[in-house]
């Protein structure tokens, strides 16, 4: 039975029939073409599907779509704004901390809301708010030293700085 | 020479943007216009005769396009010529739980799944083999019709030397069992397949491949299709590891059905299904027999591994002779036997992982050297610097070493450990262990046999100032894109950003074998380097001749062409491309990588050689309570030989997952199975098919790292680069069983070494019993006569006095790979 789904999606408003059965995850990547979440187990397990929801981390596959409703919801197209990436984003580029980049949208996600959370978090802290997103490549150190870097370059504060003088890779070199 | 701006600096790899933009186009995230989806029933038996199948109320549910079986899939294929034992689905019986069986296209995959369920299966259960001692005690039921004979896929025996009159002269004899329990890749991202029948009526198969040129040779023999009516696009492959190495059934059905159809066939597996397609690490028994004199030479080595095959071929023929390969490039030995047994099993198959079949008797021989140093009352990094194999030398099976980094890896990582404070000086329940390794930077054999290149690369420049480069290699997270783009922007002195690169697609690119073994930056490396440097003097000509200045004077560097002398009389890289273009027309070039080739003769000397090895020292700092044998992993200190770091980035990435994979296999990663109860056919399932119970280490358990590179140029690699990718996986899992030793004396000669085998040797220690847990005895195995082969150092030509003629044997299996490769 398809259902009426209104929300907002990367800032811009969503007025979609969804099918009833369907999760967040399945209507962001098939109904809405943002394939740019990942699913690596539809159980829950391993963290790749993480989008937000009202600011907090959820994982898609575990939340239907039509609980959804009415709920502000970001995804990994949604992190770079004005046409510059979100600082989080441009240190995983810069420092390695993503290899294949399946499970990199997952944890841009965990790690804006723990940045958005909290101004100045530990490397332990750090480390404990990404335990739920599984990467097979990098062990993880790279991904926890590019989330100090966003920190340093601002990625916690509201007003961005202009960060990075350029963005694009080796346009500098 | 102009010092280098781009090989060698940290960057940003080149696809870093499309991956944290969640712009990265993976194979499931392909949508195409009337795409349907895929199912497939999978075998509930691990063994069985499959007596009808039944699809009737399938095919008529609504929504459900195409059911395909067995039927409509004759010609069998696998990745090895000499293991063509797999069919896409099932055809006579199914050999494992996960074994496909049907498979249904529809519009949608909750309707596939549905329909999938209602087709109805009787099996004839035959006998199961659910561990290798099982299947060497029973011929019958064969799982397969061929192989040496029983359910023994493959028995070899190789003797380079006496080596028993070695041993005899030996002062000690160490005669040590080992146990390495399976595990799996665990990519996050789960297989997935698009297939299409082009506009022109042609196949197009879109799908997560490490091998897209093997793909595409199966898909050409199993749909009896000519090769070059077949196109396959390697997506970037979340996460590989060598569980995307095969061509899989998955793959062949959808390509089947696209065909059929005229639609689009997407299909992507759930995780359980993965867990179940694994080709992952071979659990492996072995036994190690080292003479060693008392200061600390090893004179002779007797090596026999058993591996648990599971139900297929796969690599497995090849992993059988890795397991015993690479002993020798590591150490000097001078005399060696060894002798490696592959069973079937009614498991899912085991194929290649991280290190293809050299962790398991990587972690035998270093924790085996660990005991002779014990027992010889030397210091562990003291023995192995004194036994490390001379550079530029033919080992005892005739593998060509060439720079060995080995010594200045152990040096630097005692060094910065503090190792010669720690070492057995440490209070109880905290300890360090030693550990090294060496890989190879590629496979020096191809999978099929030929004298074709390993790799190509092709160029085209144009008056853009853009350079496309071509190459068939497969990005799987490594960075390959990264190396390729480098190198050309390196040697044409512009910026990676002004390179496209065109990778993994068998319309588009030159052939590359693949992402496996290692050998993409070697090989992929070298040819683009021959491109690269044939477009410069291309170009170098025209502009020299423009300039009037010497055309070996030009330098290309900073997206200019200039005189090195006079370096004001310069043009822009887009003008010369220009000039050259007006001068000599379209500019394309083209390189290509070929292997030396091997120096052994004998039969299985195809496996191991490479044209240069790295080589890695680990130590491991463990903490380990003696009251429950939980264990912790504080800090790591690795050093690895890799030549040259051609992104250190990068570089650090691959080291650091090495370490953590090794971790994960060391510590808790487990493929392991149990029998449900008869009346369930006494399945052999999975133990725990999940994420969640399939224990890896999350970024809680991350240990420290402190990763030394050492960088001598290697003349064979490119800018003297060797590999980085496998090589640090390998000294972890013995590092971590050394030092558990060293913290609370007990011997775990089993991986994983996890908290309740610790606990069972610490209860054993405390009881007066021998403080180790592991294998009792090695099983009993009818093996062959060995290949007798007289070591280099001895007089030896490489070819072994009891063989046929090699000659005449290769030009009948490079008959039957014409016939089976190469259709039209």
């Amino acid at each position: 039975v398809k259902v009426r789904l209104t929300c907002s999606v990367n800032q811009e408003p969503v007025d979609v029939l969804v099918d009833d059965y369907k999760t967040l995850l399945e209507v962001l990547r098939e109904d809405l073409q943002l394939t740019g979440t990942k699913h690596g187990c539809e159980l829950g397990e391993c963290g790749a599907c993480a989008v937000l929801v009202d600011g907090s981390p959820v994982l898609s596959c575990l939340v239907l779509a039509v609980e959804s409703a009415g709920r502000r919801i970001t995804t990994v197209e949604g992190l770079a704004a004005d046409g510059r990436l979100h600082p989080l984003q441009e240190c995983f580029a810069d420092l390695g901390a993503s290899q294949c980049g399946y499970c990199t949208p997952g944890i841009l996600i965990t790690a804006k809301a723990l940045l958005d959370a909290e101004p100045n978090p530990s490397r332990e802290r750090i480390c404990e708010a990404l335990s739920g997103n599984l990467c097979r490549c990098t062990g993880y150190l790279q991904i926890v030293e590019a989330v100090e870097a966003a920190l340093r370059l601002g990625a916690a504060s509201k007003q961005r700085q202009p960060l990075l003088a350029q963005s694009e890779p080796g346009a500098g070199q | 020479m102009t010092p280098r701006r781009i090989i060698g600096q940290p960057r940003r790899r080149v696809d870093g943007r499309a991956k944290v933009t969640g712009q990265t186009r993976f194979a499931d995230d392909i949508i195409l216009p009337r795409m349907l989806h895929c199912r497939l029933l999978r075998s509930t038996h691990p063994h069985a005769r499959i007596v009808s199948i039944d699809t009737g109320k399938a095919e008529q549910l609504d929504g459900v396009h195409l059911v395909l079986t067995g039927e409509s899939f004759p010609i069998a294929y696998g990745i090895l010529p000499v293991s063509h034992d797999e069919h896409a689905l099932c055809r006579d019986k199914v050999r494992f739980v996960g074994d496909p069986v049907a498979a249904v296209i529809a519009r949608d995959e909750v309707t596939a799944e549905s329909a999938v369920n209602l087709i109805d299966v009787v099996y004839g259960p035959l006998r199961t083999f659910a561990e290798p001692a099982e299947s060497l005690a029973h011929d019958e039921p064969r799982i397969h019709d061929y192989g040496d004979h029983g359910n023994v896929h493959k028995a070899v025996s190789l003797q380079f030397g006496d080596v028993d009159a070695a041993m005899a002269a030996a002062d000690h004899v160490f005669d040590d069992v080992f146990f390495f329990e399976g595990n799996t890749h665990l990519p996050i991202e789960q297989h997935a397949s698009v297939a299409v029948k082009d506009p022109d009526g042609k196949l197009v198969i879109y799908t997560s491949t490490q091998t897209p040129h093997y793909l595409h040779r199966a898909l050409a023999k199993a749909l009896a299709m000519p090769a070059a009516h077949i196109r396959v696009v390697a997506t970037p492959n979340g996460g590989g590891f060598g569980g995307k190495s095969d061509p899989f059934n998955h793959e062949l059905v959808v390509a089947k059905a696209a065909m059929l159809l005229d639609r689009p066939v997407k299909i992507c597996l759930n995780r359980e299904e993965v867990f179940y397609c694994h080709r992952g690490r071979h659990p492996v028994t072995m036994r190690f027999r080292t003479g060693v004199t008392r200061d600390g030479k090893i004179t002779a080595l007797d090596l026999q591994t058993l591996l648990d095959g599971g139900s297929y071929g796969s690599y497995g023929v090849a992993s059988t002779f890795y397991t015993g390969a690479l002993q020798t490039v590591t150490y000097d030995i001078p005399r060696y036997r060894f002798r490696g047994c592959r069973v079937f099993t009614n498991k899912p198959p085991c194929g290649p992982k991280r290190g293809h079949g050299t962790p398991q008797s990587r972690f035998g021989q270093e924790v085996q050297l660990d005991k002779i140093a014990e027992h010889l009352k030397r210091d562990p990094a003291g023995l192995r610097l004194g036994m490390i194999a001379p550079p530029d030398s033919l080992t005892a099976n005739y593998l060509r070493v060439g720079t060995i980094g080995l010594a200045e890896c152990i040096t630097k990582v005692v060094e910065r450990s503090d190792w010669k404070d720690k070492f057995r000086k440490l209070p109880l329940g905290r300890g360090v262990g030693l550990a090294c390794s060496s890989y190879l930077s590629g496979a020096g054999m191809p999978i099929n046999w030929n004298d074709l290149p390993h790799s190509g690369v092709q160029l085209k420049l144009d008056r853009s100032g853009g350079v496309t480069v071509f190459c068939g290699a497969t990005e799987i997270g490594q960075g390959s894109d990264d190396v390729l783009v480098g190198i050309v922007a390196e040697v044409l002195g512009i910026d990676p950003f002004d390179v496209r690169a065109v990778t993994g697609d068998t319309d588009l690119t030159p052939v590359d074998l693949g992402s496996y073994s290692s050998r993409v930056t070697l090989m992929m490396g070298n040819a683009a380097i021959q491109a690269a440097e044939r477009a410069r003097a291309i170009v170098a000509g025209p502009v020299a001749a423009k300039l009037g200045v010497p055309a070996d004077r030009l330098v290309f560097a900073d997206r200019r062409v200039f005189d090195s002398e006079q370096p004001d009389r310069s043009v822009t890289f887009q003008e010369a491309v220009c000039i050259a273009e007006a001068r000599v027309g379209t500019i394309g070039t083209t390189g290509s990588y070929t292997p030396p080739k091997a120096a052994g003769h004998f039969k299985g000397g195809g496996v191991g050689p490479s044209p240069t090895y790295s080589y890695t020292a680990a130590v491991v700092e463990v903490d380990v309570d003696a009251e429950t044998g939980w264990i912790t992993v504080p800090r790591v200190w690795i050093a690895h030989d890799i030549g040259c770091a051609l992104n250190p980035t990068l570089v650090r990435g691959q080291v650091e997952g090495s370490v953590y994979m090794g971790l994960g296999e060391a510590l808790m990663e487990e493929q392991a199975f149990r029998r449900l109860p008869p009346r369930l056919s006494s399945a052999l399932v999975h133990k725990f098919p999940s994420m969640l119970e399939y224990k890896s280490p999350t970024s809680l358990d991350m240990p420290e790292i402190v990763t030394d590179l050492i960088e001598h140029p290697d003349p064979r690699g490119p800018f003297g680069a060797k590999e980085v990718g496998q090589g640090p996986l390998l000294p972890i899992m013995p590092a971590v069983a050394n030092a558990v030793y060293d913290a609370v004396g007990v011997r775990v000669d089993q991986i994983p070494v996890s908290p309740e085998k610790i606990l069972r040797a610490l209860q054993a220690k405390a009881a007066g019993k021998p403080a180790r847990v592991g294998p009792a005895s090695f099983p009993d195995v009818a093996w062959p006569e060995p290949l007798l082969v007289t070591p280099p150092h001895e007089g030896g030509d490489g070819r072994a006095s009891n063989e046929p003629d090699r000659r005449l044997r290769r030009k009948a299996e490079a008959g039957v790979e014409a016939t089976a490769g190469v259709r039209s």
